[in-house]
């Protein structure tokens, strides 16, 4: 399967024709629009290699995340960036004989390559790091067609420039990742939720206060005037934070994080949806609709309406940026796995989904696209649309 | 060099601030590794980052190389001086800009001292993680440069971990804003490429870092092994049990006695290994680590287990590890220290390895290990004064981090690759990835006048070392003759 990538690259290369990377399907919102035929990632299936005394795991890139979670939390461990699977948890059991066409309408689920493309992160992300923070290597295929291997299983590494966490939220346009190594951690032996009533304004400054102590926060929300404060630990040293902070335990705890992992309260339905990462002691945002603030202060979710200048400019005042996380139109549908069918996306998304670059960095961008990818091949527009 | 652009380089410098006569330049001859040393021609000592920016324009012009360097305590000749090129050291640049305790950020300049964030940063109860165990001297442009590490990584990451947002300067002097005072940015993850990337890239004058809370407590075990493979195994024990330590260091025998001779820290002298394992964080956590760790220590087999009751004591059995390579010093007239990393399942093997070679050679090792992360520290003995000697050291330590390699690990976990692991890099990685690199600084500096010659080799160099990288039966360089 893998010279059959190979060989479809090199095809494109050749030709100049493009290829959308598609796993899974559960992040095809995310981003710009790209065109072109479908190359399934699928087929890289499976771990490679789990070491839970060396806190390594190494799959191949269409590992669904669920697979990978699945066989940590056999051993009692996790991936301490808590990704966001944005779809089902599993891919439907293989199609029975006679299902016909409609087998292929599977719902989308999530896949490791996926993860580390798209580089999002869940709740734990301010206090335990990033998709980034945890890759160690890659295997990838740039858009040469040439198999290339960076980085490794081991936690330092300074030999050669780190292009392994590059290829993290590069959206593919740099490469087809085949195969990640990551850093795992132990699950935490405890943990539990805490509720406090309280204004923006105090909760942003709870936040970043109780996070410069050390006490053993996991995770932080606030929306509609309630603050939800995440403890994981030793037993001993929750029970002591929870002393310490008082407060309301929340008694659904795990479905409360899960429902803001994975964006599945009402909230988070309306459209469009913006993203805004601002420095995390920043006051409250006076753009008139409700949000949701997470990551200790340093995201800002809110459907709103506003042109998307007058929020890049607000966010970026605020030392950050604003990603346009989920457009207006309905996201796009995982296509049929012909491998020659068009992928089809709408494209209201017109104003682009990501901050702006500096010129200086832009040109960096391009530079770098070129280098790995000369003749444009990989997911064209999805990161910037020029390239 | 040509005088009339000495002549120019002076005019964008105060008079102290450019150096040219040898008995001047001479001190920043080499960096911490002095088996390598060259005076430089020019070192330009800039005040301020338009300085820095109007250095690189006008040597741009000119064509002229430029090797960045900050305080000059690396371990791989990443700041030696360049034939004809300008040194431009950064060590003047050494505000700290601001500290915000309440985001929990620093943000200073590149010539900042590593410990100076931390001093800065405790009155607020906060402190900057990496530790490398320079970090009294080295400062933070060169932490980034090089992707610094120190004891602590294990729990708390290296400076890519660490570290929000940069400014840099182009080889041709243009400013260029990477990361954000936010947790990510738009866009590729520049942050992560110029981290560790050893002044190839770009030059960095401004660093933002992260700042955490000061653990309440930290305390360290101290276990003896008669079996160095019963010692590695502990290691991976304690973190299968989740505990993450926030140190996990390990020493020979050669190491614990030249230690233990210097610093009398009390360490038991009948063992092949010893463990210190620190724990830190919340005072209750703690308390229930320690008792995790000592019993995996038991049952893992050691032969004595030792916990620090007080601050004091746990000063002091670090004293010995912390005292390490000075007292590994003592032992010969001159030692050479390797920085590869490997599976932590692979330690055995590797120090199996070690001494069959160290016999071959004739030469003494002592290791010290960062066992948490898997980087080990051999330290080989010899005398540069017997004529031959230290070429024997350098290929034997190169011998050692091809094992490495081999083992899957690398050459090097937190030194930097400079001028010293240049031949390894042949080792570690094959054609295709060597040219990627190529590709990755083309797009920075594309007329290679940042530091060149360090870091990655040009490919044709690795055909002539020999250093071959056979990966799946593939020969590497297919495309190269061969002599």
């Amino acid at each position: 399967m893998h010279t059959e990538l190979i060989d479809r690259i090199r095809a494109a290369h050749a030709a100049a024709t493009q290829l959308v990377i598609q796993g899974g399907g559960s992040k095809l919102f995310y981003g710009n629009v790209a065109q072109g035929e479908i190359l399934d990632t699928r087929s890289l299936n499976g771990v490679v290699d789990y070491q839970p005394k060396e806190l390594v795991l190494t799959a191949r890139a269409g590992t669904p995340l669920a697979d990978v979670e699945a066989l940590l939390a056999e051993r009692n461990q996790m991936l301490a960036f808590e990704p966001p699977h944005f779809g089902c948890p599993r891919p439907n059991p293989p199609p029975q004989a006679g299902e016909g066409a409609n087998a292929e309408l599977k719902p989308v689920y999530a896949t490791l390559g996926g993860c580390v493309a798209t580089g999002l992160s869940g709740p734990r992300r301010p206090y335990t790091g990033s998709v980034r923070d945890y890759v160690l290597g890659v295997r990838m295929i740039d858009g040469t067609g040439e198999t290339l291997s960076f980085g490794g299983q081991v936690m330092k590494n300074v030999a050669g420039y780190d292009v392994s966490r590059l290829m993290v939220g590069a959206l593919g346009t740099l490469g087809l990742i085949t195969e990640v190594s990551l850093k795992v951690l132990p699950k935490p032996a405890a943990e539990l939720s805490l509720q406090f009533e309280m204004a923006e304004a105090s909760a942003i400054t709870t936040m970043n206060r109780w996070a410069g102590q050390p006490l053993p926060l996991s995770a932080t929300s606030w929306h509609a005037e309630l603050l939800t404060v995440r403890l994981s630990g030793a037993a001993s040293a929750v029970a002591a934070a929870r002393a310490k902070l008082g407060g309301a335990e929340l008694h659904d705890a795990a479905a409360f994080w899960q429902r803001l992992r994975e964006q599945t309260t009402p909230f988070f339905d309306k459209r469009p949806l913006w993203r805004l990462a601002v420095k995390s002691a920043t006051g409250p945002l006076q753009l008139g609709d409700a949000q949701w603030i997470e990551w200790g202060g340093a995201v800002r979710w809110l459907a709103s309406d506003l042109p998307a200048a007058a929020l890049r400019e607000g966010a970026h005042g605020c030392g950050g940026h604003a990603t346009l996380f989920r457009g207006s139109a309905p996201p796009p549908q995982p296509s049929p796995r012909t491998g020659e069918g068009t992928n089809v996306m709408p494209t209201a998304i017109n104003d682009g989904v990501f901050a702006p670059l500096a010129p200086a960095l832009m040109t960096l961008h391009k530079n770098l696209k070129m280098r790995f990818d000369p003749k444009g091949i990989f997911n064209r527009g999805r990161l910037y649309p020029d390239f | 060099m040509k005088p009339g652009f000495i002549t120019q380089l002076r005019t964008l410098l105060t008079a102290d601030s450019l150096l040219t006569a040898p008995e001047d330049t001479r001190p920043f001859e080499s960096d911490g590794l002095s088996a390598y040393r060259r005076t430089p021609d020019v070192v330009a000592l800039p005040e301020n980052e338009a300085q820095v920016a109007a250095v690189l324009r006008l040597c741009h012009a000119h064509k002229i190389p430029v090797v960045a360097r900050g305080a000059g305590t690396g371990l791989s000749a990443g700041a030696l001086p360049v034939d004809g090129a300008v040194l431009l050291v950064l060590s003047r640049l050494n505000r700290i800009v601001n500290l915000d305790p309440l985001v929990r950020t620093a943000t200073v300049q590149c010539g900042v001292r590593n410990l100076a964030i931390s001093e800065a940063a405790a009155v607020h109860g906060l402190y900057y993680a990496p530790d490398p165990s320079s970090q009294i001297a080295c400062s933070i442009g060169g932490n980034v440069a090089e992707n610094s590490g120190g004891v602590h990584c294990l729990k708390y990451g290296l400076t890519v971990h660490n570290i929000l947002k940069l400014r840099a300067w182009t080889v041709d002097g243009q400013s260029l804003e990477i990361g954000s005072d936010t947790l990510d940015s738009a866009g590729y993850d520049l942050l992560a490429l110029m981290t560790g990337s050893e002044g190839m890239l770009a030059v960095i004058t401004e660093v933002t870092v992260k700042l955490l809370p000061r653990p309440e407590r930290a305390q360290v075990v101290l276990a003896a092994f008669d079996d160095v493979a019963k010692a590695g195994a502990a290691v991976g024990n304690i973190i299968a049990a989740g505990v993450i330590p926030a140190g996990l260091e390990m020493m020979d025998r050669l190491a614990i006695r030249a230690a233990e001779d210097f610093v009398h820290a009390g360490y038991p002298l009948d063992c092949e290994a010893l463990l210190l394992c620190e724990v830190d964080g919340v005072n209750e956590e703690v308390s229930d680590d320690i008792r995790i760790v000592r019993d995996v220590l038991v049952s893992s087999g050691a032969t004595e287990i030792r916990t620090a009751e007080s601050e004091e004591q746990r000063l002091k059995f670090w004293a010995g590890r912390k005292a390490a390579f000075p007292a590994v010093g003592r032992l010969a007239p001159d030692y050479y220290c390797m920085d590869g990393t490997i599976p932590r399942g692979q330690l055995p093997h590797v120090l199996k390895r070690i001494a069959e070679m160290s016999a071959e050679y004739g030469l003494a090792v002592a290791n010290v290990f960062h066992a948490g992360d898997g980087n080990l520290h051999p330290l080989i003995l010899f005398d540069a004064n017997q004529p031959g000697e230290l070429h024997k050291a350098e290929e034997f330590g190169g011998k050692i981090l091809e094992l490495c390699v081999e083992v899957g690990g690398t050459i090097t976990g937190e030194h930097g690759v400079g001028l010293e692991k240049i031949k390894q890099m042949c080792a570690q990685f094959a054609t295709p990835e060597l040219a990627r690199f190529h590709d990755v600084k083309a797009v920075f500096d594309p007329g290679k006048l940042l530091n060149p010659g360090k870091a990655v080799p040009e490919l044709y160099r690795c055909a002539e070392w020999g250093a071959m990288h056979v990966r799946g039966g593939r020969l590497p360089h297919p495309e190269l003759p061969r002599f």
